[in-house]
């Protein structure tokens, strides 16, 4: 019994707590920044591992003094109309490549899969010029039309694997009794796929969140910014005083995305690996 | 309408029949297709074709009319020191850090397919690294490795290793390594969470049998275990290495691909030539090199794919 127990420190609890620290460091470090004073900040006499003088200037200073708070609703209101969106482009393409059968249905689907694997740094500046020739930048527009081509792919593949799962027989039964396709896919196949539908809106709404090179790209005033190109572009000036702000900021954009994507990690990882794992 | 409906299931060796209804069905098809589509043709497909042309002309903010140059700019930068040196950069970049996060991804797998207490909370808080967004975890890097204040020169200092810190971000390698470290950190748990997935599906029964014959616990591993997940890693490391020869965030972040373009990628090479100096045509072109790269790596993808579903 006391040898499984020494064994079981050091081949788990160990290197887990190690990789905990590594893992978690940056995250207690923006924490503690946060909530330092100045003075503290640039003390580099003292332990700086603790805070010894607490304060939410930093906090006040975010909210009442930098554009924060338009660059959350900006970020918001550019996810959530992303995310619309894309879900609906993914539910129709997703349905359509699982359940009808027509002529190109692979080479759309494998042309679709392709767009998953285009990185932004390819097309930002062609992009860019596209976004200019439709009178679109510097506006939410350029970051809410152009956010959906990161996300529909993937929702694509994630639903498509979705619908097949559902019995082609409820379907079938339903347009033996007279339904058309339409209802019968509003009202049998999408309650059944809504679990695969929530794990597409998270998987949109977080990615929308955290993109960065288009926002950055298409933007250049100060109300349309989204909030890691707002920090990053009208925060870090170089200036020591902004550490405290720059880290609250970090820290309170990270939160939200760090609960909602708990609830769906299981089903990523299975719209990810795509037929890899059995 | 009714009629029709009910032919469906039933009309398999009538060909008159099937053809209508696979034309309708096609119809339906490509209006369902539509909306998603036409975004990817306009936001992808357009500007890869715009991209391409840009590429062989020589457009640039102050030009009003592009003139067409053939391969000029793809040549030429081929004899640029900066971009030859953005390719060394990329190889380095790349290369060490796939090769980082796949074994500590594996090594991190394999500790959280035990079981133990508060599991579900051990992986939701290692995967933070990867879901929170890059560009602001990047800012705590840029503090943690600040010339000045670095904590890790504060515990360098103080442990009596060195009597100077290091200038993280001020140096050519030490740069070079600095980004290394975020990106190893940022990417280790996706490697991490990942291959657990394919670590699970492997049967329980399988191992103990090896273990009744008599195989130790790393032969287990290395002749049971990672063959069987083989497929996950290989995906995960296609992935990976299309995110990272392509990264922007963490170097925009960190050095703006300084100190002497030390730690430029294709990505922010582009970005400065095309954005900040004006060449658009130029930037266009350094972003296409990483096309052929990435050629290899999605027929890989759909080779693999198409091999592993039939």
């Amino acid at each position: 019994m006391r040898t499984t127990g020494a064994r079981r420190l050091v081949t788990l609890y160990l290197p887990l707590s190690l990789a905990a620290i590594v893992l978690l460091f940056p995250f207690y470090w923006m924490l503690i920044t946060s909530l330092k004073t100045n003075r503290e900040l640039i003390d580099l006499g003292g332990l700086p591992f603790w805070v010894f003088q607490p304060t939410l200037e930093h906090y006040q200073f975010l909210f009442g003094e930098t554009g924060f708070m338009r660059w959350a609703l900006n970020t918001l209101t550019i996810s959530i109309a992303a995310t619309a969106i894309s879900l609906v482009c993914s539910i129709l393409a997703g349905y359509t490549l699982a359940r009808l059968r027509f002529r190109g249905a692979g080479a759309i689907a494998a042309a679709i899969f392709v767009t998953y694997l285009v990185p932004q740094t390819l097309l930002f500046l062609p992009l860019l010029e596209v976004v200019r020739q439709l009178g679109l930048s510097n506006t939410l527009w350029s970051m809410i039309l152009t956010y959906p081509t990161i996300l529909i792919p993937f929702g694509t593949w994630l639903l498509m694997g979705y619908f097949r799962s559902i019995p082609r027989e409820l379907e079938e039964s339903a347009l033996i009794d007279g339904a058309s396709r339409v209802r019968a896919m509003t009202q049998i196949v999408l309650p059944l796929a809504m679990p695969g539908i929530l794990s597409a809106a998270i998987f949109s709404f977080t990615l929308s969140w955290n993109e960065f090179i288009y926002a950055l790209v298409f933007t250049t005033s100060t109300d349309i910014k989204t909030i890691p190109v707002g920090v990053v572009t009208e925060l870090v000036k170089g200036d020591v005083y902004f550490w405290g702000s720059m880290m609250a900021a970090c820290l309170i954009a990270s939160v939200p995305i760090a609960i909602i994507y708990n609830f769906f990690v299981a089903r990523f990882v299975a719209g990810f690996t795509m037929g890899a794992i059995k | 309408m009714r009629a029709e409906a009910r032919k469906r299931p039933v009309a398999a060796g009538q060909a008159p029949t099937i053809g209508e209804l696979l034309d309708r069905q096609g119809l339906l098809a490509y209006v369902l297709l539509l909306p998603g589509l036409l975004i990817l043709i306009l936001f992808i497909g357009y500007p890869f074709v715009t991209s391409l042309w840009l590429a062989v002309t020589d457009q640039s903010v102050s030009t009003s009319v592009a003139r067409f140059i053939g391969l000029d700019n793809f040549t030429d930068e081929l004899r640029s020191q900066i971009f030859l040196q953005t390719v060394r950069n990329t190889f380095v970049y790349t290369g060490v850090t796939v090769v980082f996060k796949l074994v500590l991804g594996i090594g991190l797998a394999v500790l959280m397919n035990q079981s133990f207490r508060l599991k579900n909370l051990a992986r939701a808080a290692l995967l933070l690294p990867w879901i929170v967004p890059t560009a602001l975890s990047a800012i705590a890097w840029l503090w943690l490795f600040d010339a000045t204040f670095s904590v890790f020169n504060w515990a360098i200092v103080h442990s009596g290793l060195a009597d100077r810190g290091i200038n993280w971000l001020g140096e050519g390698s030490w740069a070079m390594t600095s980004i290394i470290i975020a990106n190893i950190w940022r990417g280790t748990p996706f490697f991490a969470i990942t291959i657990l997935a394919g670590l699970q599906t492997v049967e329980r029964e399988l191992l103990d049998a090896a273990a009744v014959d008599g195989a130790s616990s790393w032969q287990r591993f290395w002749r049971i275990t990672l063959p069987l997940v083989r497929p996950v890693l290989l995906i995960v490391l296609l992935f990976s290495t299309i995110w990272t020869i392509s990264d922007f965030q963490l170097v925009y972040v960190l050095t703006r691909g300084g100190p002497a373009n030390s730690t430029h990628l294709f990505g922010t090479l582009a970005y400065d030539v095309a954005v900040r100096a004006g060449q658009l045509s130029e930037g266009a072109a350094i972003s296409l090199y990483m096309f052929p790269v990435l050629i290899l790596c999605v027929v890989a993808l759909l080779l693999y794919f198409r091999r592993s579903s039939t």
